[in-house]
């Protein structure tokens, strides 16, 4: 996250009025050079990024159901807003994806942290290991969600979860079709953990071998045990700024979490995260883009707030190193 | 200097503890966690390689008794879902949005790295800025101007809005600000204004970074499914996985098409890893450790 500023080094040069006319023309070219290079980029994010955004938040003062283009006498002025802060279906998402978060983020920031340290202690088939892990990144979360709930968690009898609890006597679960809390929360949970966590256990591996192999020494020489002691001392500190990094990520991913959650357990609305509730609501049948609107600003806000505290609390300005 | 010293110094263990036991136990945890991670990817294989009757026997199978070749026929004449047809988006709209991302941020973050205007830090924190917006949110407002310049269901719909990524433009001007500049200034005495020194030294020398930016564009572009599923409207323009998710909540699905179906989707991908799983591994460094 460390963004310099110091681009356009010699950008002050060639100021002042009485520059010379052949200064003035070379000030005239390398503007234009400029603008050739960044100006269909920058384009492009205005009217695809910038004018919608201001947009959609014109519209979220209106009733717009079905149009782009309110007339006046749809203003409802703060009435979206109300109204989703005061729709239940909108809060409970907002609890759905904070159980979600709380399981998902310690979880996958554990598991690839464990997976990057026992990788980085074996030497034999070391690649081998480090492929298999990364492998389900390529795994597209539709695909995964298909095998997660037509293969393992489908609930009947020949599906691999319960053949393998059959083996151990326990009678089978139905899984994503039991619509009270712990079973399905397994299912989503798991099927997050295995595509994510070796991208995150990449980061981890390329930060483990930044720490300088001497400061291990000289803890060796120091009488320090490796293992524990060289971990809580030296590893984990080391690690500060890629964990602080990792622990975002995951949370900004979860907060986008939307393939699994419409495909497994769309039609479930105590299940129903965030961003599958506002696309059920401004995209679906009736296309309400005004709420919709509303209900994607104030997540946001929510999630600009939320981001601002975690960089309060795990101090952001310890990870300038990068 | 006797071997017994040295074998004793923690550099020649790695790090940790480095008894012989615990590096067996380790090595046996990271064996049986790959066999589990690897189960997904075996019922892909079992499953669309199975007729349904297979798949749904009450005794486990491990393997289909011969595979059934003809489900591959089956998925691809099966007129509820096009399959063919949703490949060949998919291709497209990966392969061009790639190409164009490539193309438009490599070229804002060259100007915004290195020409010497007096307002690229401005026009610079406004890309910031954008950043800070959360990608996901932003799909209702897309969808707005979308669907206002008629590019619902539409390949341009799909690529075009994709293509203006500010994270990457981001990332391509830290590169280029890293780059040697004694490089481009030779080719500046050789007379090449700032765009032929772009296209002739700075691009042919970052074949890596562009590498690794590229396949990582890609595998996300092939595997999104919120976007093309708020543009992709008609059968026509769905992508692979539109099409997998219309498959997977279908009334009356045949198991062994939908997993061959999988099969199918995972495939092109499964390729980009073994030939350049290097490259993919160096762009999740490289984007993962800037965001």
């Amino acid at each position: 996250m460390a963004v310099s500023a110091e681009a356009a080094p010699d950008a002050k040069a060639g100021t002042g009025e009485h520059a010379p006319r052949a200064r003035r023309g070379a000030r005239w070219r390398t503007s234009l050079t400029f603008w050739c290079f960044v100006a269909p980029f920058l384009i492009g994010l205005l009217v695809f990024t910038v004018i919608p955004v201001v947009w959609s938040a014109y519209l979220s003062f209106f009733d717009a159901t079905n149009t782009v283009s309110p007339t006046p006498e749809d203003f409802v002025g703060f009435g979206n807003y109300t109204a989703m802060l005061t729709d239940p279906a909108f809060q409970d998402s907002l609890i759905t994806f904070s159980v979600f978060a709380a399981f998902i983020v310690p979880v996958t920031f554990a598991c690839s942290l464990g997976l990057a340290l026992m990788l980085n202690r074996v030497r034999l088939m070391r690649a081998f290991f480090r492929s298999v892990f990364f492998l389900p990144f390529a795994c597209s979360y539709v695909v995964a969600a298909l095998v997660w709930k037509m293969s393992i968690f489908n609930g009947v009898r020949y599906g691999l979860a319960n053949t393998v609890l059959d083996l151990f006597g326990v009678d089978e679960i139905a899984w994503l079709f039991r619509p009270d809390p712990p079973w399905f929360w397994l299912v989503i949970v798991s099927l997050r953990l295995w595509i994510q966590v070796g991208f995150y256990m990449i980061l981890f591996i390329a930060a483990l071998q930044q720490i300088p192999q001497h400061l291990y020494e000289a803890a060796y020489v120091d009488g320090a045990k490796p293992g524990r002691q060289t971990f809580w001392h030296i590893t984990l500190p080391q690690l500060r700024a890629t964990s602080v990094a990792v622990l975002m990520l995951i949370l900004i991913a979860a907060y986008q979490a939307f393939d699994e959650f419409l495909l497994l357990v769309g039609t479930m609305p105590s299940a129903r995260p965030p961003l599958v509730y506002l696309y059920q609501t401004s995209l679906g049948m009736q296309q309400e883009l005004g709420t919709g609107s509303a209900g994607a600003l104030i997540l946001a806000l929510l999630i600009a707030l939320v981001t601002l505290l975690q960089g309060k609390f795990l101090g952001f300005g310890n990870s300038e190193e990068r | 200097m006797t071997i017994e010293i040295k074998r004793k110094s923690p550099a020649g263990r790695r790090r940790g503890p480095g008894t012989r036991g615990g590096g067996a136990v380790n090595f046996l945890g990271l064996s049986v966690l790959s066999v589990l991670f690897l189960i997904p990817f075996y019922l892909i294989l079992r499953n669309a390689l199975s007729t349904d009757a297979e798949i749904t026997a009450p005794g486990w199978m491990w393997f289909p008794v011969a595979p059934a070749w003809e489900n591959i026929e089956k998925l691809f004449t099966d007129p509820s879902v096009p399959m063919a047809r949703a490949l060949l988006n998919s291709a497209l709209v990966a392969t061009l949005t790639t190409v164009g991302t490539l193309f438009l941020c490599a070229t804002a973050g060259y100007g915004l790295a290195r020409i010497p205007y007096r307002h690229a830090n401005k026009v610079f924190y406004l890309v910031l800025a954008t950043l800070m917006i959360p990608g996901a949110i932003t799909f209702i407002p897309s969808f707005v101007m979308v669907s206002s310049l008629g590019w619902i269901s539409d390949l341009r719909g799909l690529v075009i809005p994709t293509l203006f990524n500010g994270f990457v433009a981001f990332l391509c001007r830290q590169y280029f600000l890293s780059f040697p500049k004694e490089l481009e200034e030779a080719a500046r005495v050789d007379g090449l204004g700032y765009w032929g020194a772009f296209w002739r030294i700075v691009i042919p020398n970052s074949g890596n970074f562009l590498a690794a930016i590229a396949v990582i564009t890609f595998v996300g572009s092939w595997n999104s499914f919120l976007w093309p599923l708020v543009i992709g409207r008609s059968p026509d323009s769905w992508t692979v996985q539109v099409a997998l998710s219309t498959f997977l909540t279908a009334q009356t699905v045949s198991l062994s098409q939908l997993f061959l179906a999988a099969l199918v989707a995972m495939l092109p991908l499964l390729f980009v890893f073994l030939f350049l799983q290097r490259f993919l591994v160096q762009g999740v460094a490289q984007t993962g450790l800037k965001g």
